[in-house]
């Protein structure tokens, strides 16, 4: 179990670090394509992040440890997290700590530690862009929890491979209306979390719309780099979270070589799916007010609540 | 219809007002420096019928002060702002006596439009200090912006006050691109002019050169064939559809709904190429000359119908979107009132209920009865989006009208008028994209120009951005600012 354990965890990490990007400018050229424009191709984010890593590192004056150590941090905390959520195998040594709430805390950590180097800098983009994403993220995190709880009800524990493999031997626990708005819940959730389109615009230049690029607006040469690799990773790993948790299919469940290659090519083809059908959903949506993003997370909020209710209910009915 | 009256300085309070109340509006303010001294003219303008009225006050060459007009009118203060800045005139008991245009680096008792003032000096000891108006009390913060932005935009400082994401007050100081245009007139010839108008704000080369050729026409008594003044009515209209579509097509982009830019865009690189192949150049540079008119190629109208469809299918979409409708209703409202009292122009002041428009109280052609200007009372985001696709259509069935019978290519010039023929004076009144643009020019007995002063309706509508943003949320100004879309460029010639 060991060596197939080990190697499903290395793959996940390394899937998730060098597939980011990838994911990222799939998505843009998907986006492109749909917009009738040529693109600048699936590569871009890569090249990208090679221009900025031969870039002399420049830090604000007056910046302190917070700014210096958030990229890193951030990065860190969604490699822990790929390294935890059951993206390849559910039977990996480090299984019996992939703890639902551990990982949200993980990725509410890397969003602290970005926030934080935004007030660092001083700046009034710093200090708005953390109080924004701040307001996101105190609405966006216990609809995460909550929608991942109401699916573990019926596997009575909060360890994600549980509940993962629990769904992949008994698929009909997800059609069930408690899987379907968690489902759902789930969704709006990343969609804010990964400041996608109707809560912020990733794409956009002006600095007074911005809430996540806001935050990072002082970044500039590996740091960013940085930044940008944490965001697209974040990206990743949630829609291979929502993807493990709602078509659990084809994830390796037991000790074995075989099934380990056929979860990555099928992770790989569920979060390109995913990817393909977020950005053109994002070509038909426009962003909302900043005043209505409230209302969306906590209508987000309400799917997971019943999602939680039904389950209960459902549940101790039979 | 002009008539010029030469006054002393103590009627003009008096003459301005009895001007104002009976219809004028203020259009330009020039100061010039002749030979026997200093002498500042006021243009007031009214119509239908088109009517000027000029009031020429001289001054004391070694306290050249004006009474103040800002009583009276808000752009007189504006323009009496500039005057001080750029020729150190005066203004008595004026409610704002700050400078408005005048870089912070100009050195002090430097007036660049002065016959002394020299070429640019080296920063200097600057003219007094010059703070923001600090909001007080709990929670705000100030949030500065620019002047170098994060997008391709012209530079502009703007500094809010905000509590929460709430806008308490914005101040906007806009004035980094002095180019000293005014002064660049001086002495060219008429022909040596006209690039330098085309070029006063890129994207309204029409517009200007229009103005300008106008003003240089009266000024010299040439007769214009009516032909021409139909071709550049034509093109005044595609000026008007390009810019127009452009806008609208970003303003999707800045409510996140990024395929109606990439079409509009599309659009607007058709009708690039059609204004190359109708004038040689993609901005319509050329088009427009003193005299006359150039045209390489008659606009065909199959193709500007179809152009027509695409751009309402893009606008159609666009209001039928209910994100992209709710963020443009209500955003940034600017009343009628206060549009009235700022003195805005163009589709700003028509989207508050202002039906001004240069085409019907200037009228330099015959427009004949197909001219319906659109108007609406919202005042927000979506009445100017509105009046803007509304004014898209008006455009293209007055081109439809304006290219019937034209043939081309082929220079329509007037008889070349006789030296030393006409007033010497003129001025041109032209509805550009933005609303009314106002030169005027005065020339020497050798037929150089003396003074040529342009007005780009920015300078009158920039105030009400700031009025419109009150109580509007710090994300809303993009989207509010490109609704607005006035130029840095002819604002601070």
């Amino acid at each position: 179990m060991s060596a197939v354990g080990y190697a499903a965890v290395a793959g996940q990490v390394v899937v998730v670090g060098a597939g980011a990007p990838l994911l990222t400018g799939w998505m843009r050229q998907v986006r492109a394509r749909l917009e009738g424009r040529a693109g600048a191709g699936v590569l871009q984010p890569w090249r990208d992040a090679r221009k900025l890593l031969h870039k002399e590192p420049i830090t604000p004056a007056g910046t302190g440890p917070a700014f210096r150590a958030a990229p890193a941090l951030l990065v860190a905390t969604t490699v822990v997290a790929a390294a935890l959520v059951p993206l390849l195998s559910t039977d990996t040594p480090v299984s019996s700590h992939a703890d639902l709430i551990v990982v949200v805390a993980l990725i509410a950590l890397g969003t602290f530690a970005l926030a934080l180097a935004g007030l660092d800098t001083g700046t009034a983009f710093g200090g708005m862009g953390a109080s924004r994403e701040m307001t996101v993220a105190a609405l966006v995190e216990p609809t995460i929890l909550l929608s991942v709880f109401a699916l573990s009800i019926p596997t009575g524990t909060t360890n994600i491979p549980a509940i993962v493999s629990g769904a992949a031997h008994e698929p009909g626990r997800l059609a069930s209306p408690a899987g379907l708005l968690a489902t759902a819940a789930l969704a709006v959730a990343v969609l804010a979390e990964t400041g996608r389109i109707p809560v912020d615009n990733p794409s956009t230049h002006l600095e007074l719309t911005m809430i996540h690029e806001a935050m990072v607006l002082e970044y500039a040469g590996p740091d960013l780099a940085l930044v940008e690799l944490g965001a697209q990773m974040r990206l990743t790993l949630l829609l291979g979270l929502l993807s493990s948790l709602f078509v659990p299919w084809g994830i390796a469940t037991g000790g074995s070589w075989a099934p380990l290659p056929v979860a990555l090519v099928l992770f790989g083809a569920k979060v390109a799916v995913l990817g393909a059908v977020l950005a053109a959903a994002e070509v038909f949506w426009a962003k909302v007010r900043l005043f209505r993003v409230p209302e969306l997370l906590a209508g987000s909020f309400l799917l997971a609540l019943l999602a939680v209710a039904a389950s209960y209910f459902l549940n101790g009915a039979s | 219809m002009r008539t010029t009256y030469e006054i002393g300085v103590g009627e003009l309070p008096q003459r301005a007002e009895e001007l104002l109340t009976g219809g004028h509006r203020l259009a330009l303010v020039a100061a010039h420096h002749d030979e026997d001294g200093i002498r500042v003219m006021y243009l007031f303008a009214a119509g239908p019928p088109d009517t000027c009225s000029e009031l020429h006050v001289r001054l004391d060459p070694d306290r050249p002060e004006v009474p103040t007009l800002a009583h009276l009118s808000f752009p007189a203060g504006r323009f009496e702002r500039e005057m001080r800045d750029l020729f150190g005139i005066v203004p008595l008991d004026h409610p704002l006596p700050r400078r408005l245009i005048r870089h912070f680096h100009w050195p002090r008792g430097w007036y660049p439009m002065r016959p002394d003032a020299g070429p640019p000096p080296p920063f200097g000891e600057q003219e007094g200090p010059y703070p923001f108006l600090e909001v007080e009390g709990d929670g705000v913060y100030e949030i500065p912006v620019g002047p170098v932005h994060a997008g391709l935009i012209e530079p502009g400082h703007f500094r809010f006050s905000v509590v929460g994401e709430t806008i308490l007050k914005l101040k906007a100081r806009l004035w980094f691109v002095h180019k000293g245009i005014e002064k660049l007139f001086q002495g060219r010839t008429v022909a040596a002019g006209l690039p330098l108008a085309e070029r006063i704000s890129g994207d309204t080369a029409v517009g200007h050169a229009l103005a300008y050729c106008l003003a240089i026409e009266e000024a010299t008594g040439t007769q214009v064939p009516p032909e021409a003044k139909r071709v550049r009515a034509l093109l005044l209209e595609l000026e008007r559809i390009h810019n127009h579509v452009a806008d609208l097509g970003m303003l999707c982009n800045d409510v996140g709904h990024g395929i109606l830019n990439a079409h509009a865009q599309r659009v607007r690189e058709q009708l690039l190429g059609l204004n190359r192949d109708i004038t040689g150049h993609r901005l319509l540079r050329g088009g427009v000359v003193p005299g006359g008119a150039a045209l390489q190629s008659v606009p065909e109208v199959r193709r500007l119908k179809a152009i027509g469809e695409d751009i309402r299918e893009i606008t159609d979409l666009a209001l039928g979107h209910s994100t992209v409708r709710d963020r443009f209703t209500g955003t940034a409202t600017l009343g009628t009132d206060a549009a009235r009292e700022i003195g805005c122009l163009g589709y700003v002041a028509r989207a508050s209920g202002l039906a001004n428009d240069a085409r019907i109280a200037h009228p330099f052609t015959d427009y004949g009865t197909q001219l319906d200007i659109p108007v609406h009372t919202g005042g927000d985001v979506l009445a100017r989006f509105l009046v803007r696709a509304e004014e898209i259509d008006t455009s293209l069935a007055l081109i439809e009208q304006l290219a019937q019978g034209l043939t081309a290519p082929q220079v329509i010039l007037g008889p070349p008028p006789a030296l030393g023929a006409g007033p010497r004076t003129g001025v041109g009144l032209v509805e550009g994209w933005r609303g009314t643009i106002a030169t005027r020019v005065e020339l020497a007995p050798d037929g150089t120009l003396t003074r040529v002063k342009p007005v780009d309706p920015s300078f009158f509508n920039w105030p009400a951005l700031p009025v419109a943003l009150a109580n509007t949320i710090v994300p809303d100004f993009p989207l509010t600012n490109k609704s607005f879309n006035l130029s840095y460029a002819g604002n601070d010639l």
